[in-house]
């Protein structure tokens, strides 16, 4: 039940996007097609299911204070170090981007090839990496960490969804010259947090 | 009606491509065609959606929404004589307290949004649509009756201008335009939309009629503790089922009776205008999310968490909601299942967080805005299972 409600709150009310603005450059970039913007936000479920429980590891048994312990050595039980927790973070986050290039290039070659530049550029995703920070900043478990991994990879893909969806529909719009493109998607991401606050404050 | 038309044809020149009035086509265009119905059609997008021209669709609902603004002159008018014990109202004081309190509000409504319709008309060069007479009528109807009228001024602005005239106008719009106003006025300045003290006009508090709270029915329902009887505390607060459905209780101005609501689906729904599907779906989506949650009803919860659809229905703007607002054709899913899938989920959201959410008592607004976002994604999973559909049955057939 705690994990559901986990769950919940990170697809809807704490949407990684819509409501911490995380990830918005791709979010922007990739929104033109509903396919495209799938196969995105499918890669950033992978991404992120995998990355935010890894670095949980990571941060638990080799970068707390005393994460070392159970090496049973005295003089590394003594160690902290957390000052590496960015550096190891984002090597994690590269190092499976990598994994998911290799296998959508290898399988899904269409869908690499319209991914472009933005699937490597997933290592630079904030929504990422601030996944990860989250996990440590709010001290969960394995299993919350593998829950709101994936769940905030969800709400991501849920938004960049919908909001490809609204664009396909966009395209036939009059809008005014100066608001073309980025602009009324920026608009219209305003307009979509504001549908979103529906869940802000919702509890189980 | 000869002289009518004789002055438009006359005029028409001085507004024509070469005229000095060129400037001015689309108020003169405006003005040919609510007198009259020219021989030129529109040629835009907006048609695409509906065999019917958008006039027609866009009267049908201005007609349809007629029934709740009269109730609501006459219930807004009537609370404040009850409240404020005005001796011996009758009808027709009620009508005139009821106009004064809501005309105001429908003139700014209709005064400033159509000003911005106007002028985006004249710079962008589009035609001035009828759609304007709906959100000009629409979003006044979802307002508190003590709302200021520069709140007014200022929703409907927002809402003419960022929820419908950047997108292109009348059919490009993603989210309902006199909805993303009241959100708009929702979150900028919530004392005076939210609470027990906006839904009845009120002289003076210390003189109101003995009991007079001002609470709605949602209000009371959700504060019932668990163990004790809701229905029991409705009907003390004066809100029995009757009452709730009848409508002669506080709240926004349109939405509180289900009486002129039903009629006006009954309008949209005969006259093709509004969608059947969205408001059926929204019906189940209200039954099956409250039978949902009746599951988890029981002694140690509160009983707002069990209760049933009918009152579910009654309170709040559900009903309104479901007939005007989510039925819009533009911010809508398009598609027959997607129709379907959109009204549910509206229903069943609107139970969800009204039981779930203690920041909102109600959640209609919020969730036929959620779901105007969803409803281009809703649309694209309808079609493309429709295709695959169509290619699987054509590889039946040995094809593709």
């Amino acid at each position: 039940m705690e994990l559901a409600s986990l769950a919940i709150r990170s697809i809807f009310v704490e949407n990684i996007l819509l409501a911490y603005f995380l990830g918005m450059c791709s979010f922007l970039a990739i929104s033109k097609r509903v396919q495209t913007a799938t196969g995105l936000g499918m890669a950033v479920i992978f991404v992120q299911t995998l990355t935010v429980p890894a670095n949980w590891v990571i941060r638990r048994f080799l970068l707390d204070p005393g994460a070392l312990a159970w090496t049973g050595s005295a003089a590394l039980a003594a160690l902290d170090l957390s000052f590496l927790t960015f550096i190891c973070f984002i090597a994690v986050i590269a190092s499976l981007v990598q994994l998911v290039e290799m296998i959508l290039d290898r399988f899904f070659p269409r869908l690499h090839h319209s991914l472009g530049i933005f699937l490597p550029l997933i290592t630079v995703n904030c929504a990422i990496l601030g996944g990860s920070l989250f996990m440590v900043e709010r001290s969960y478990g394995f299993a919350e960490s593998v829950v709101f991994g994936a769940s905030s990879g969800v709400g991501w893909a849920l938004a960049i969804m919908a909001m490809a969806a609204i664009r396909k529909k966009l395209r036939y719009s009059n809008i005014p010259g100066g608001l073309r493109g980025l602009g009324i998607t920026m608009i219209m991401t305003g307009l979509m947090a504001m549908a979103f606050m529906i869940f802000a404050g919702i509890q189980f | 009606m000869k002289f009518l038309l004789h002055w438009i044809e006359r005029a028409r020149p001085w507004f024509g491509p070469e005229g000095r009035l060129r400037r001015f086509f689309p108020i003169y265009e405006a003005g040919e065609t609510f007198l009259f119905t020219p021989a030129s059609v529109t040629r835009g997008a907006p048609h695409v959606r509906d065999a019917l021209d958008i006039k027609r669709t866009m009267i049908t609902v201005a007609v349809a929404l007629v029934p709740c603004l009269l109730f609501g002159i006459f219930n807004a008018g009537y609370q404040y004589n009850t409240a404020n014990q005005v001796a011996d109202a009758g009808f027709l004081a009620h009508v005139f307290q009821g106009a004064w309190i809501v005309l105001p509000i429908v003139l700014v409504s209709y005064a400033v949004g159509g000003a911005w319709e106007v002028l985006f008309a004249m710079v962008r060069k589009h035609e001035i649509n009828e759609g304007f007479l709906v959100t000009g009528l629409l979003f006044p109807l979802t307002l508190p009756p003590t709302i200021p009228l520069w709140q007014v001024a200022v929703g409907i602005s927002f809402g003419i201008v960022l929820g419908k005239e950047i997108f292109g106008g009348t059919g490009f719009n993603v989210l309902n335009p006199a909805l993303t106003a009241r959100a708009f006025l929702f979150f900028a300045y919530p004392a005076q939309i939210t609470g027990d003290r906006v839904w009845t006009v009120v002289r003076d508090r210390a003189e109101t009629v003995a009991g007079f709270t001002g609470a709605t029915p949602l209000a009371v329902a959700a504060d019932v503790p668990a163990g004790a009887s809701l229905g029991e505390a409705l009907r003390e607060a004066g809100f029995a089922w009757s009452d709730m459905a009848g409508g002669l209780i506080g709240g926004s101005i349109g939405e509180t009776s289900l009486i002129p609501i039903a009629l006006g689906a009954l309008i949209l729904v005969a006259g093709g205008v509004g969608a059947w599907r969205i408001m059926a779906g929204g019906l189940l989506g209200l039954a099956a999310a409250s039978g949902l949650f009746g599951l988890f009803a029981g002694e140690a919860v509160r009983p707002f968490v069990g209760m049933g659809p009918h009152l579910h229905l009654a309170m709040g703007s559900v009903a309104f909601g479901l007939v005007f607002m989510a039925t819009d054709p533009v911010s809508a899913a398009a598609s027959n299942p997607g129709k379907w899938i959109y009204g549910f989920l509206i229903g069943a959201l609107v139970v969800t967080v009204r039981v779930a959410n203690p920041a909102f008592p109600e959640g209609v607004m919020l969730s036929i805005l959620f779901m105007n976002v969803m409803a281009p994604l809703i649309d694209h999973a309808v079609l493309q299972a429709h295709l695959r559909a169509r290619h699987r049955y054509l590889a039946g057939f040995g094809h593709a």
